[in-house]
């Protein structure tokens, strides 16, 4: 069920930046004469104070925010499973030296380095904001994955592949990989949660590029805007609902994957106790 | 021929936990002392021992998963020295080792195909898909797993028990090894197909020409399956022969005790279970004859010093002060 409506939720916002676009064809950072208007039949969601239409923004917004989700949390997990399972893999030197790598970059505080890494960026496009956000995000994932391969490289199948002469990285990479899936696949949706509000946090701040509409560009303007003291509620909302939305969204699938993996954390349907006939 | 050999094998294990003791350092699991095994071509030893004596870590050191705290491997009559590089990768592909648990030793993610098909390619046995496809049917023939095409692309989730414990047998005489250790390969099989794995692995000995160790903790299937049996206890080995001899007339009195514990139906009279206690911990095992304080016939110099060989001729040889005493050893 959780994974369902989680599903559900991801759907609606990948057709949103997917099709959207296409949909409505109107050009988000377009301005026009009705500044600050309410939800009314032309302007669905109403409009900024230069007159931008707030549904096209959104729109717009989705295929930033979550592009910049997945990309890097594309390149956290890449940097975790390579991380995680060499180290957990090999130990010894190398699992020392990845280890404190990871320690370094788990205690780093990730929202202040994020800021002073886009404050020095030479152009703030979509690419390096998701690159930055990535190098301050994989260590958990790299921590977990270690943690995992380091119980199942002692796994009876794994020490046959070696002794049926197998090399290390094709150890990793083809035995050890594919049982961690189900664990790789939780982390890479914590990370896309994850990313996804750094970006926002970035571009209220107003470090991310903000000539590109994104849901947390839109939040910034809201704010310079002072919408909140104008009482222009359709202005900073729906921007804010979307991003909790899309956390949700991957919170259950990942809790219903969780569930599927795990069986001992399912929840078992009880009937209730038929009355005792005596 | 002796093919595989290990001289004085001693394996130390330190416990990751535990309590510390003098100097912080945490004591040593000796679990394997001064162990000493040849396997010949074409023949079948049996290591038997109860659980916890070592017999794994043996096997474990045979084929070289982890190194020995001392002592050598020849193979061939050869020293083995390499641990790592393509030496070591030659001895691999010399010893195999097959294990206990059928159902862990096959990664889930694999198709029966992928199992065999592997060790066949890393090792150059096989060029093309073609010649590929031929040799994983062969092997799969070969251990009786037929129609071969329907188990080809079978997941291991898709097995029993004991068409898995096939496969993993395939995919150590994929390697095309000259001795095969085989790690209590049936305990895990229900009792119906126990036999059916055990014979198939004493054709391809015989066939082959492989150098087959049995490691069990069923004595009654040794002597059946074996021409050799060795008896392990807490480590160390205690006696050695043929394995009609041993079984018929064991010198050593735990051998006695492993023998009169295998069920037999034909004895009526309720076994003796007044001295039978537990095997003792490899922490800190007992001095001398680690057997002694279960022994039932102990002397004073069985809980000093360590009981030397005793050769009984035809083969035969065991671990014990009182080996010259056979009446009293046959109790």
């Amino acid at each position: 069920m959780k994974i369902k409506i989680g599903f559900g939720i991801l759907v609606f916002f990948a057709l949103m930046a997917l099709a959207g676009p296409l949909l409505i064809g109107a050009d988000p950072a377009a301005t026009s004469d009705d500044g600050l208007q309410g939800p009314s039949a032309e302007h669905w969601l109403g409009t900024t104070q230069t007159g931008q239409d707030i549904l096209t923004q959104i729109v717009y917004g989705a295929r930033i925010s979550m592009g910049i989700g997945v990309l890097s949390a594309v390149i956290a997990n890449l940097l975790a499973i390579l991380v995680g399972l060499v180290g957990g893999y090999f130990g010894g030197a190398v699992d020392e030296v990845l280890s404190v790598l990871t320690n370094i970059f788990l205690v780093l505080p990730a929202l202040p380095l994020i800021i002073v890494l886009a404050g020095y960026l030479p152009q703030r496009g979509v690419g390096s904001v998701a690159v930055v956000i990535a190098v301050t995000g994989w260590a958990w994932g790299a921590r977990v994955l270690r943690a995992q391969t380091l119980s199942i490289r002692r796994r009876d199948f794994v020490q046959a592949a070696r002794a049926s002469g197998e090399g290390p990285l094709r150890i990793i990479f083809f035995e050890i990989m594919p049982v961690l899936l189900p664990v790789i696949a939780t982390s890479f949706l914590a990370t896309v949660v994850a990313a996804i509000l750094a970006e926002a946090g970035l571009s209220f701040l107003g470090l991310a590029d903000l000539s590109t509409v994104s849901w947390g560009s839109m939040l910034y303007f809201a704010q310079n805007g002072q919408a909140l003291l104008i009482g222009a509620w359709w202005w900073f909302i729906p921007p804010g609902l979307c991003i909790a939305l899309i956390g949700t969204g991957l919170a259950l699938v990942n809790f219903g994957i969780d569930e599927i993996a795990n069986p001992r954390l399912r929840t078992i349907k009880v009937k209730a106790p038929r009355k005792a006939r005596t | 021929m002796i093919v595989l050999e290990g001289r004085n094998l001693t394996k130390h294990f330190t416990s990751a936990r535990g309590p510390r003791g003098r100097l912080g350092k945490r004591p040593p699991v000796r679990a394997v002392e001064d162990v000493s095994i040849a396997l010949r071509a074409g023949s079948v030893s049996a290591l038997v021992g109860e659980s916890g004596c070592g017999k794994s870590t043996v096997a474990r050191l045979l084929a070289q998963v982890y190194p020995a705290t001392s002592g050598e491997l020849l193979l061939r009559g050869e020293p083995v020295r390499a641990h790592r590089g393509a030496a070591f990768r030659d001895y691999r592909r010399q010893v195999q080792l097959i294990f206990q648990d059928p159902f862990s030793s096959l990664n889930p993610f694999h198709r029966v195909r992928y199992h065999l098909a592997r060790p066949l390619r890393i090792h150059g046995h096989v060029r093309s898909d073609e010649e590929e496809h031929r040799r994983v049917a062969e092997l799969l023939e070969r251990v009786s797993l037929t129609p071969v095409e329907q188990f080809m692309d079978k997941l291991p989730h898709e097995l029993s028990g004991g068409q898995r414990q096939r496969v993993a047998i395939a995919r150590a005489l994929a390697v095309e090894p000259v001795a095969l250790i085989a790690d209590e390969p049936v305990s895990m099989l229900d009792v119906s197909i126990r036999l059916g794995v055990l014979r198939l692995l004493e054709d391809l000995a015989k066939e082959s020409g492989l150098a087959l160790l049995y490691i069990t903790h069923d004595i009654a299937s040794a002597r059946y399956f074996a021409e050799d049996i060795t008896v392990m206890y807490a480590g160390r080995l205690i006696e050695s022969g043929p394995s009609e001899a041993v079984t018929q007339s064991p010198r050593h009195p735990y051998t006695r005790l492993l023998l009169e514990s295998a069920p037999d139906p034909d004895r009526v009279t309720p076994r003796d279970t007044a001295r039978h206690g537990e095997p003792p911990s490899l922490i800190d095992p007992p001095g001398g004859c680690r057997f002694h304080p279960r022994c039932p016939v102990a002397l004073p110099v069985c809980s000093t010093e360590v009981p030397g060989r005793t050769e009984l001729g035809e083969g035969r040889w065991t671990h014990c002060w009182q080996a010259e005493t056979p009446e009293l050893t046959r109790g």
